[in-house]
């Protein structure tokens, strides 16, 4: 691979001449920041970029919010025995980091910030189909978060993130409010997800067809069917856990004939493909970045954008390989885990594309695509276990050890939480319309890499050793591994914390960035940075695509 | 009937037709979430019936097949007028519709009081969720607990569909009562008009499950 950058490509030279002089205001025309500054306009906007903004710092402050319960378990696991905790606290711990971190953070990362921020871009159309059903999502969002967060104040939950029952039904902690409260982001899940699906069909301007829209709006799309099919399974099966647990319909509980494995069943039809939901849009952002920074069309577009919608076909029949010691046939057992390795098919379609894709194109090597290799090296890694884990023979050996919890944190960490940082550091020129700080950008996405690493890859072998997940105390021979992976969550903690002050400081200090900072040929850069209220003031012609390398960047910005 | 306000779209639309078309796709992926949601409940049911076919037996024997077949045609009659209404609309006939849909929106509530009706009886006879209440003292089958929660769920959350879907339709008539929607976006109550239809299949499910089977 050449990681030789194309200089003037690679620089913001071309386009500076449109930001004259250090101005902080790039463009005349006032920029959708610029239009209205109350706070009642930015929390009453139907603006689909101020509402991913919103959607943007809500997410970053749950995610800092289920990463400080990340350290506090890690903490708590430096010695075999009580550390800070109690075992009740603990079960409550990671309880909440694993509700917040799925449904307060994972689920909305991507789709919901960037995804609202730059899809009505880059499909050329002014808004989404329904702005005020997307505010409304929005605040349907912040509710549900306030519910959960509420549960915690008066004595949070101890299920696990799964609420299996009949356990969920009888405990005695704040189990009902925050199953409300996860039901209630549901609703905020499908209104996005509808409202993608309908922008995407009906509102894409003259010129972009279905075959030239920017991969990432694929990804997106695939994703909200997901989220429109899959979630209302999860809100039904929730609603009746917690009508279980607050007013005794015992519809899970054994003794009046109940059965909770068909819980199981039907909260995994929901929250098996919800792992694609958080991963497709991560693939999304890959492929937007490494077009941008290969500086070359992807190998196959086609690929990539069929076997997006391959992943979420999938991704619904695959939910029994979570249920292989709960009792099921050796030819169901079977079905599901051929099913299962087929999602890695599609998979690796991509990966081979994305990196064939590389490997032909001139590389310029900025912190994003640092982000990307990350996501590469840790995705397949989580991949490859994902395959491994989903055969019989070899899961009820795994079940329920770290060696399954270091596997999706593989992909829930190493692929969407890296995808998400480098969506962040990718689009936060166009967001706010100033640069990061590429070197120390760079030494963050290595830290992130490196304290990810060193967290969850000892977990593999924790779990291969036999060390149970959820469990307070263990035995003394695993403490060494024990503690590696708590010092590498310092040191992604490190990493995070590094990226969340430049990224501060960048906002009133960075540079300018110009409207197409990357040189990208995707619709999204061909307005102002940040972009004015309705997109493009004049609808740009479309003509090109958005991955074509081959010709000069069009000069001018639809602004 | 006031006079009519001259209908533009919406500023992001180029024009009336896309934006109907894309309320309309709206609706039917909205739509395509309900048929999700009453799926999980419905595999529910089916599992449930599966392993106790006695018990689900003896609950739909129990239930009242008059006032249930009552309300399917209640439901069936309430979604024609509704059609009816979106082809009144469509013609120009501000009037008529606006009845049509006051009628339809009479008819849920009908259908309401009716299904209140019901609830009172199974109350009185001791029938609760959970298989709490004295009428499970004397019937002791495995399973009955569970076909009532399912009854109790399942209709439950259907009727709260008839009332969001009696809402909706209150107000696109509010609408048409103010001259906002008429012939040239008639697509408005279209889609209220489908939304109603989708409460009214769940319903032509929910009654042979619970009253015919």
């Amino acid at each position: 691979m050449s990681t030789t950058p194309l200089a003037p490509a690679a620089s913001p030279a071309p386009e500076a001449s449109h930001a004259p002089g250090a101005s902080p205001r790039p463009v005349a025309h006032p920029s959708y920041l610029g239009v209205d500054t109350t706070l009642r306009s930015w929390l009453l906007t139907t603006d689909h970029k101020r509402i991913g903004v919103l959607y943007l710092v809500t997410l970053l402050a749950t995610m800092a919010l289920g990463g400080f319960f990340a350290l506090a378990l890690r903490i708590e696991h430096l010695t075999p025995n009580a550390t800070i905790v109690s075992a009740m606290t603990y079960n409550r711990m990671f309880t909440l980091h694993g509700v917040i971190m799925v449904w307060l953070f994972l689920i909305p990362s991507i789709p919901s910030s960037f995804g609202n921020f730059v899809l009505p871009m880059m499909v050329g159309a002014k808004d989404v189909a329904f702005p005020r059903l997307n505010l409304l999502s929005y605040w349907i969002f912040v509710a549900g978060s306030i519910l959960v967060l509420l549960s915690t104040g008066i004595g949070g939950i101890d299920t696990g993130w799964t609420f299996y029952p009949p356990y969920s039904s009888i405990s005695a902690t704040a189990v009902p409010l925050a199953l409300l409260g996860v039901f209630i982001i549901g609703f905020s899940t499908i209104l996005t997800g509808l409202n993608f699906i309908v922008t995407t069909h009906t509102m894409r301007a003259k010129g972009v067809g279905w075959m030239r829209l920017p991969l990432f709006v694929w990804s997106i799309y695939a994703t909200s069917i997901i989220q429109v099919l899959a979630t209302p399974v999860l809100g039904m099966v929730l609603l009746f856990v917690v009508v279980d647990n607050g007013l005794g319909w015992g519809l899970f509980d054994p003794a009046r004939g109940g059965d909770p494995v068909l819980y199981q069943h039907l909260f995994w039809f929901y929250s098996h493909p919800a792992v694609y939901i958080m991963v497709l849009p991560g693939m999304g952002v890959v492929s937007e970045v490494v077009a941008s920074y290969a500086r070359k069309n992807p190998f196959s577009y086609k690929a990539i954008a069929y076997s997006s919608l391959g992943i979420a076909f999938v991704g619904f029949l695959t939910w029994g390989h979570h249920m292989f010691v709960a009792g099921m046939s050796k030819f169901d057992a079977g079905a599901f885990g051929v099913l299962s390795m087929l999602v890695a098919v599609f998979s690796a379609i991509k990966v081979f594309n994305w990196t064939w894709t590389l490997k032909r194109g001139a590389v310029a090597l900025k912190t994003p695509l640092l982000y990307i290799f990350a996501f590469l090296f840790l995705f397949v890694f989580g991949g490859m276990t994902g395959v491994a884990t989903a055969s019989m023979s070899l899961d009820v050996h795994w079940h329920d050890t770290y060696f399954i919890v270091a596997h999706f944190h593989f992909i829930m960490v190493g692929g969407t939480l890296t995808a998400f940082l480098a969506g962040l550091h990718y689009w936060f020129p166009k967001m706010c319309g100033r640069m990061y700080p590429e070197r120390l950008g760079m030494l963050s996405a290595a830290l992130v890499f490196a304290g990810f690493f060193v967290t969850f890859f000892p977990q593999f072998l924790l779990g291969n050793a036999g060390m149970p997940r959820r469990y307070f105390n263990y035995p003394p021979q695993f403490q060494v591994l024990h503690i590696v992976s708590t010092v590498g969550s310092w040191v992604l903690a490190a990493g995070l914390i590094l990226t969340a002050f430049y990224f501060l400081w960048s906002l009133r200090w960075g540079a300018p960035a110009g409207p197409n900072p990357w040189g990208s040929r995707s619709f999204e850069w061909r307005t102002a940075s940040p972009p004015p209220k309705h997109n493009f003031r004049r609808e740009p012609p479309f003509e090109i695509d958005p991955y074509d390398y081959t010709q000069p960047l069009p000069d001018e910005v639809y602004q | 009937m006031s006079s009519s306000i001259p209908i533009r779209p919406a500023e992001h639309f180029e024009n009336l037709e896309r934006q109907a078309h894309a309320a309309r796709l709206g609706m039917w992926v909205f739509l395509a979430t309900e048929v999700l949601l009453f799926g999980a409940a419905f595999a529910l049911f089916a599992t449930y019936q599966v392993q106790f076919p006695h018990a689900f037996k003896l609950g739909v024997e129990h239930n009242t097949k008059v006032l249930g077949s009552l309300n399917t045609g209640v439901l069936l009659l309430s979604s024609t007028l509704v059609a009816t209404g979106v082809h009144a609309l469509r013609a120009g006939h501000r009037k008529v519709a606006s009845w049509l849909v006051t009628a339809t929106i009479g008819l849920g509530l009908v259908f309401l009081v009716i299904k209140g009706i019901e609830y009172g009886k199974h109350f009185d006879e001791g029938i609760y969720p959970g298989g709490a209440g004295h009428w499970f003292a004397e019937h002791h089958d495995r399973g009955l607990a569970e076909f009532w929660t399912l009854y109790f769920g399942m209709t439950a959350l259907h009727a709260i569909h008839v009332t969001i879907g009696a809402c909706v339709l209150g107000a696109l008539l509010s609408s048409i009562l103010r001259g906002r929607l008429g012939q040239e976006n008639a697509h408005r109550l279209e889609v209220g008009a489908i939304y109603w239809h989708l409460v009214d299949v769940i319903w032509i499910f929910l009654w042979p499950l619970f009253y015919l089977a």
